[in-house]
């Protein structure tokens, strides 16, 4: 298992988690819920592909499986990150002063 | 060597986890915790695929699909409840 194929898995499990702390981190830090969508969203699906390429390296024989799996992400993740932005929206949580432009309230016809 | 590395992944997606968990306790907003929800599970996918590395038992990845696409759609249909109180 100490081959040069485990040293880089073993790398690449070590890049994709640090991308999930630095998710995590960024949606304790960001101070409005479109930065936490932005921060959470997109840096975890990152830090999920490459843990899973990371395991792919450490075990050759579950591949297959495993690209199913990042495909699945790759699918959904995106699709969950609009609805939830979508959702912030419409439910008024993102009305925020620094909002200066709302061309999605412009499309819906609304008063920003 | 590889057996610190993967340690050490372990320990960092259990911080990213205890960060978002904060933030789903703590959140101000309802949909400030469905983020930080479907942050938890996007990362427990990473953990359940790491668990099936661990234990050497295959029948885990098929766990970790199964989970991905209930998490999906749990937070689609959350996100529909608050954008149209359903």
């Amino acid at each position: 298992m100490d081959s040069i194929f485990g040293i880089i898995g073993g790398l690449f499990l070590v890049a994709g988690t640090s991308f999930l702390l630095l998710g995590g981190l960024g949606l304790v830090r960001m101070p409005d819920i479109y930065n936490r969508i932005q921060a959470g969203t997109k840096a975890t699906t990152l830090g999920t592909l490459l843990t899973l390429l990371g395991i792919a390296f450490l075990e050759p024989a579950w591949s297959l499986k495993l690209l199913l799996i990042g495909i699945f992400l790759i699918f959904t993740n995106p699709i969950s990150s609009q609805v939830l932005a979508r959702a912030a929206h419409r439910s008024g949580l993102g009305k925020l002063p620094a909002n200066q432009v709302d061309r999605l309230a412009e499309d819906f016809g609304e008063e920003s | 060597m590889v057996e610190f590395l993967i340690g050490l992944a372990a320990t960092l997606a259990g911080i990213a986890f205890l960060l978002a968990l904060w933030r789903f306790i703590k959140g101000p907003s309802p949909a400030d915790r469905v983020i930080a929800f479907d942050v938890l599970t996007v990362i427990s996918i990473s953990g359940i695929v790491g668990s099936a590395l661990v234990a050497g038992r295959v029948i885990y990845l098929d766990v970790a699909l199964v989970y991905g696409l209930l998490s999906f759609l749990g937070v689609i249909v959350i996100a529909r409840y608050l954008e149209r109180r359903l």
